[in-house]
């Protein structure tokens, strides 16, 4: 009860609704549009601003972009989602290990990371990519790997200091065995920090997913996702900013309800935080 | 209730007088009365002492006079606080301007902080620190600034000036610090010095040098000394006048004998007859509980010392704990750190050892090599005739089920996303002891134990006050029943209130379950109230050891003596530290790796009375 109560406010309204809105609508909107509709072509109608034809205009090859933004939501947000469970997969516990044990371990998992982190996360990116060969799940892996070294980095200095807090000490001294420090003890600790970058990551991930849709190497056309969307529309910016600005609010809007959503999560975890 | 008479001691002008003072914060959950109704006056040539435990209201008060305290969120709300300047005549700091307030800050009243870490700023040198002040106030430039920067230093008794000024705060120790800053405080010879805890992170030897320090400046500059502290010894040392605050309110203004003798208040005597006086164990065989009103104030008959069996619990031989110093390009070691050096006592069941120090003296390090929670580089450590030091691993895990901790900051030693339930249970959990449903009941027992509701198994630690958590973590320790509980500076971070209840509790606790207790602790005081048996350590050598009497009636030692010389008595009969004292710095702990370290020897005074010989 008291969980659902630390969700009653401004910021946990807005951002759950926003949540459940932006997944609802990558879940059920396939379910309902046909999915043809983000692919038909109206070439009478390009480019045409908002009309009740087209509620949010069409793009330069006449495709309504009401059923793109709606469609290309599966897209954008299963990839940006796995990309950034698969960072957290492979980042948590190496960042644990390193942070906790330190020593030998902690040298070779850092100057793994260190390696990693000496490219940017979007060439890195592009290169898995380019290297495995674009499509749904590849670009997945792309994204996911490039993340994981900054997850890693965080979490293992997380795990550094919370590891020397003297309650971790009295643990030990209670006869805690090392598993049992890090799951029960250090791993609460740090979700905090865990579920900010979590939510930020995934805002990260849907532009990362768009930069690599406009290289070639992400979603490929004709199909929709919210950054292949932004990135076709750069062309005509000055003859149709509506192209450019429906995926980018939809964008937005998922990205600020995940941030709101994140926040409040955090608070509701925390049992220090006031109902 | 408030007193709004003042009480004038000295004839003559106050420099400030505070009139109804109310201070209020605005926080999450509603409006806070921080200070409410104060009215007291500081006179010229006096020391005013507000003494309060924490959340008092205290450090507001004197934040307000500086009119500091909207930088933590505070706001004055009515009052009025009197300043007589040297040029402009009064001022009512509550409804002046900010310039003039600016203006007055340093000039008018210098302040002295706690924390000598951390106010001073670390990347600025100490004459571009000590004439910040000055160049805002007076005229002086050049030459002239450094000479009254060099001045100030020999004011407050720094040897070599000329080399400190170009010198960082961090080349410099804690006590030299403290100078420093109140060097800074009396650059431009205010009136009124507030002092907020200038000692309280300090060791005793170098409080007692600064305590004297600031009586001389003040006998020197007639200036008025707010001094603000919990510690009530302190309070007897430099008190003229003393205000007692609880709870934002000044529940008792008088004389320091007024207070000492004849307080009036129920909180005045609850307070004082907490506070742990050096020197009235004398005559005392063993440890005694003191004299206040909880709950359940348990008698303590010292059953254990009626059963006294000599069964050994714990054994050191000859502890040594180095910490290596890595360092050159190779990162190879360089030198070692000698933290514990041959340091052999033992302990018998039903016994409390106090280990006493100042900070640095190697005794927390003792302490957790024993647990190993640190690695020891060589001795022997016998805990009911196991040698720990030749355990492995899981065998290691098993033992410390014999010996359990408590640490010093109730804060960060529970884990805050448990529950208390499971802050106790954790141990028996590790250990698989018991099964759900005793667990449950060892537990609720456990609760009533450490003198704590039921109710509080559901709760988190920060829904707990810092004495509650303590219990949490005293009952943590004994669920295992173990033979020797450790107790590192477990009551250092408490009220002198709860601290006393704290002390209690261990002590009745030790009287029905027969644990030994290694009790670390820098304060004297307390650890002659507790302890059956003590040592005195001192850079990493115990200097002398013996039974309470031995220690603390017939001390040896020169390091003894100078300790003991130096701890405050909360008796303003007994001012033993006013005079100017200056104790030998502490020598460092760090040699070069292949160090050869002499075998101390120690000679026999009388029974089990053991006296380092040099």
């Amino acid at each position: 009860m008291t969980f659902i109560k630390k969700f009653i406010n401004f910021k946990g309204l807005i951002g759950t609704s926003l949540v459940v809105l932006a997944v609802g609508t990558a879940i059920i909107a396939p379910l309902v549009i046909p999915l043809d509709y983000a692919t038909n072509m109206d070439m009478r109608a390009r480019l045409s601003p908002p009309t009740l034809d087209h509620i949010f205009g069409t793009d330069q090859l006449g495709r309504d972009l009401f059923y793109r933004v709606m469609l290309g939501a599966r897209t954008s947000i299963s990839i940006a989602v796995s990309a950034v469970l698969l960072s957290l997969i492979i980042g948590l516990p190496m960042g644990l290990i390193s942070g906790f044990f330190r020593g030998t371990v902690d040298n070779i998992l850092m100057r793994l990371v260190d390696t990693l982190l000496s490219f940017p996360a979007l060439l890195l990116a592009l290169t898995i990519s380019a290297v495995l060969g674009p499509n749904f799940i590849n670009t997945i892996l792309a994204i996911g790997i490039a993340f994981t070294p900054y997850l890693a980095r965080l979490i293992r200095g997380e795990a550094l200091r919370v590891s020397q807090m003297p309650y971790v000490e009295a643990a030990r001294s209670a006869g805690a065995n090392n598993i049992r420090i890090i799951v029960g003890h250090i791993l609460p600790n740090i979700t905090p920090v865990i579920i900010v970058q979590f939510t930020i990551s995934l805002a990260f991930a849907i532009l990362a997913e768009a930069g690599l849709s406009f290289l070639g190497l992400g979603t490929q056309p004709p199909e929709a996702s919210w950054g292949l969307m932004i990135q076709a529309s750069r062309d005509y910016l000055d003859r149709a900013p509506w192209t450019a600005l429906v995926p980018g609010i939809a964008v937005a809007v998922t990205v600020l309800g995940l941030n709101m959503f994140g926040d409040v999560l955090r608070d509701v975890l925390d049992p220090r935080s006031k109902t | 209730m408030s007193l709004n008479t003042v009480v004038p001691v000295k004839n003559g002008e106050p420099i400030v007088a505070i009139r109804n003072l109310r201070v209020e914060f605005e926080t999450d959950s509603g409006t806070v009365i921080a200070v409410e109704d104060s009215s007291f006056d500081v006179f010229p040539g006096e020391t005013v002492c507000l003494v309060g435990e924490s959340g008092s209201g205290k450090s507001v008060t004197s934040l307000s006079l500086m009119r500091l305290e909207e930088f933590g969120g505070g706001k004055i709300v009515s009052g009025k606080l009197a300043l007589e300047t040297a040029t402009s005549g009064k001022l009512d700091l509550v409804d002046t301007d900010l310039e003039t307030i600016t203006a007055a800050r340093g000039k008018e009243i210098g302040m002295i902080f706690q924390e000598p870490m951390t106010s001073l700023s670390p990347v600025f040198n100490i004459e571009k620190q000590l004439t910040d002040g000055l160049k805002r106030h007076t005229k002086l430039t050049g030459p002239e600034l450094r000479a009254k920067a060099l001045a100030l230093l020999r004011e407050v008794q720094i040897p070599e000036p000329e080399a400190r000024l170009k010198q960082y705060p961090h080349e410099l120790s804690g006590g030299m610090r403290q100078r420093i800053v109140i060097a800074i405080a009396m650059a431009c010879a205010p009136r009124l010095l507030i002092a907020d805890e200038p000692t309280t992170a300090l060791d005793v030897t170098i409080q007692a040098e600064i305590l004297a320090l600031i009586n001389r400046l003040k006998s020197d500059h007639n200036m008025g000394v707010l001094f603000i502290t919990h510690d009530m010894a302190v309070v007897a040392q430099m008190a003229d006048r003393v205000l007692v605050m609880h709870q934002g309110k000044i529940v008792e203004e008088g004389s320091v004998d007024d207070i000492f003798y004849r307080p009036k208040q129920e909180y005045t005597k609850k307070l004082l007859a907490a506070v742990p006086k050096l020197g009235a164990m004398t005559g005392t065989k063993y440890p005694k509980p003191l004299d206040v009103s909880s709950k359940t104030n348990k008698q303590i008959n010292n059953k254990m010392a009626e059963r006294a069996n000599n069964k050994n619990i714990l054994e050191l031989k000859n502890l040594v704990t180095r910490f290596p110093i890595y360092g050159g390009v190779l990162k190879r070691k360089v030198a070692n750190v000698h933290a514990v050096e041959n340091v052999s006592f033992s302990i018998n069941e039903g016994e409390t050892f106090g280990l006493v120090g100042e900070s640095g003296c190697g005794k927390s390090s003792c302490g957790r090599s024993i647990l190993r929670l640190v690695e020891p580089t060589s001795g022997d450590i016998i805990l009911n005739g196991k040698n720990l030091l030749s355990l492995n691993k899981s065998e290691l895990r098993s033992a410390r089920r014999d010996m359990q901790m408590i640490f010093q900051d109730p804060f960060s030693s529970l884990n805050p996303y448990m529950r208390v339930k499971d802050q106790i249970s954790e141990p028996l959990k590790n250990f698989g002891i018991t099964n759900k449903s005793q667990t449950d009941d060892l537990v609720a027992d456990l609760l009533k134990k450490v003198e704590l509701p039921i109710s509080f198994l559901k709760r988190f630690p920060h829904e707990l006050s810092g004495g509650q958590r303590q219990r949490i973590a005293i009952a943590r320790a004994i669920v295992v029943n173990p033979s020797l509980v450790i107790a590192d500076e477990a009551v250092s971070a408490l009220d002198v209130s709860v601290q006393a209840q704290v002390l209690n509790l261990l002590m009745s606790l030790q009287d029905e379950l027969r644990i030994s207790y290694l009790f670390i602790s820098h304060d004297m005081a307390v650890v002659e109230r507790v302890s059956h048996k003590v040592g005195v350590m001192y850079s990493g050598r115990l200097v002398e050891m013996g039974s309470r009497s031995q220690i603390f009636e017939n001390p040896q030692h020169s390091y003894t003596r100078s300790l003991i010389s130096a701890v405050p008595i909360a008796d303003p009969k007994q001012r033993n530290i006013l005079g100017n004292v200056n104790f030998r710095p502490i020598p460092s702990p760090v040699f070069p790796v292949g160090y050869e370290v002499k075998v101390p020897q120690y000679k026999e005074i009388e029974k089990g009375h053991l006296v380092l010989v040099e």
